[in-house]
């Protein structure tokens, strides 16, 4: 039921960042598409499809949860891929800050996962409250692993505003992979004190995602394709995001020196017109 | 110099500062105190106010340690001091020990005040009756203190960590919230915890706080080891 507008969602976010690049190359003059992100593309999309017919389509519906546990095929995928992302994103980090070379293009793939991963926890976010609200009557509850997931969304969007506080690339690559190794840190931290938390406050009865439901054949194999067509998605939207950070540093690089150069040229024209 | 004596070099500073521009005392103790009658507006009923008067310390500490942590770095950016600081060649980790030991002097007197006005305003009161078995340890005041101590480093090592990051840049002022508070989460939950078995609010005893303050010297030793580490490559750019 949820499915399908979630997917489509995704679909704009990607037809978005597609636009963004071709602006972005309108200055530069390079897309960011290559055959290899074409073919990527072209998977997800299919992928995507596959999710549907089997999230919404052939898989049955859930005894307990009826319809409602199709939404997990969104749900469960979206937070596994958002992990996925804040790791990279601060296995980027890493790189960047203790190797010699401190390669700039570290410090982009980091801030192109983030921002994704940010993404992904929202959708995961979203779509969980619409379950909870299906299945246990409420959009949200005080569980320990729902408040970290909201903490880690918070801290994430905390990342991405510290990447924008400005200097040049490398001041902002620096701080950046010190603030995403220490969001690695903070979770485990967070995860623990919340449970204790939860622990000694016990609601009555708080249904875990796990353990409770009993998944046949048909249903984990949805969720399998759920997986792939949103890690297909990702990758789609890293490779694209990391290319258009590149060009704004470019930009900001040699977009003045490029605009002056085009100035003098003007200048030039309009002298050789009043000698002519 | 030594680390320490670096850092006590840069507390002193700091504290130096702040007696002589009364800042603290004249502006953001009484800030704090507004928060708690206002938070007793909000609230309106005595027991509700008993009951949620530890958390409600604790926010009013988080809050004034935003404004806190931000005058920190103010007083630093302000003239180019902070380039100079880190011009200086003075070891980063002793900076940074010595800025969250004045953070967190400052924010120790703070809660003091913060405690007492709940004492005061809320009519909670600290629960002194001593345990047998536990000695010392049963006693709610003892509690209270270690649960101050061991919050307020924690609080102020993360304080220092990410008002470094921020200072000197455009947008600090409405940055810094966003990046402390979801970090202090886990002290907001312990140090709530434990001061509730403190006051012994809700029937909380006073053994069943000590569990909590573990949750905070963890995160004290966890903010403060980041924090050394971490303080270096963000403030020398």
């Amino acid at each position: 039921m949820f499915t399908p507008m979630t997917s489509q969602r995704v679909t704009t976010e990607m037809a978005e960042s597609s636009t963004t690049s071709r602006t972005a190359a309108g200055h530069v003059g390079v897309v960011t598409g290559t055959r290899a992100t074409k073919v990527v593309g072209v998977l997800a999309v299919i992928a995507t499809a596959w999710l549907v017919a089997f999230g919404l389509g052939f898989s049955p519906a859930d005894r307990d949860q009826e319809e409602s546990v199709r939404i997990l095929y969104v749900h469960v995928p979206t937070i596994w891929v958002a992990y996925v992302a804040f790791i990279l994103t601060a296995v980027a980090s890493g790189i960047y800050l203790f190797s010699k070379k401190h390669a700039l293009g570290f410090d982009r793939f980091a801030g192109a996962s983030a921002e994704l991963g940010v993404l992904f926890v929202g959708l995961t976010l979203i779509v969980g409250a619409l379950w909870g609200r299906l299945t246990w009557g409420v959009f949200w509850q005080w569980d320990a692993r729902l408040t970290t997931t909201a903490l880690l969304f918070v801290t994430y969007i905390g990342y991405l505003a510290v990447r924008r506080l400005g200097g040049d690339p490398h001041q902002r690559a620096r701080r950046s992979a010190v603030m995403g190794l220490l969001s690695v840190l903070l979770i485990p931290l967070v995860h623990w004190s919340v449970r204790l938390w939860r622990s000694l406050h016990q609601d009555a009865t708080v249904l875990r995602p796990d353990g409770q439901v009993k998944m046949d054949g048909l249903m984990l194999f949805s969720l399998f394709v759920g997986v792939v067509a949103f890690s297909l998605i990702y990758a789609w939207l890293v490779i694209h995001r990391t290319r258009v950070l590149w060009m704004e540093d470019h930009e900001s690089e040699h977009g003045l020196e490029a605009a002056v150069e085009h100035r003098r040229a003007e200048a030039l024209e309009t002298i050789g017109e009043t000698d002519g | 110099m030594k680390r320490v004596r670096i850092a006590w070099t840069i507390a002193q500073k700091d504290l130096r500062i702040e007696v002589r521009s009364r800042i603290v005392t004249n502006q953001i103790l009484p800030f704090a105190a507004v928060i708690m009658v206002l938070f007793a507006f909000a609230l309106d009923s005595d027991s509700v106010l008993q009951r949620v008067a530890p958390g409600l310390v604790w926010m009013a500490t988080l809050f004034s340690m935003i404004v806190l942590v931000q005058r920190s770095y103010a007083v630093e950016t302000e003239d180019g001091a902070f380039d100079l600081l880190r011009l200086s060649g003075l070891d980063p980790v002793g900076v940074f020990w010595g800025k969250t030991l004045a953070l967190a002097i400052q924010m120790l007197l703070l809660e003091l005040l913060l405690v007492g006005t709940a004492i005061l305003l809320y009519n909670t009161s600290v629960s002194g009756e001593w345990i047998a078995g536990l000695g010392i340890l049963g006693s709610g005041w003892v509690l209270l203190v270690t649960t101050l101590i061991t919050a307020t480093l924690g609080l102020a090592a993360v304080g220092t960590l990410y008002g470094g990051l921020a200072a000197g840049f455009t947008g600090r002022e409405t940055l810094l919230p966003l990046l402390v508070l979801p970090v202090v989460s886990p002290v907001v939950i312990g140090a709530t915890r434990a001061m509730e078995s403190a006051f012994g609010t809700a029937g909380a005893v006073v053994s069943e706080g000590w569990s909590w303050t573990g949750l905070l010297l963890v995160f004290a030793v966890a903010f403060g080891t980041a924090g050394s580490l971490a303080y270096g490559p963000l403030i020398e750019e």
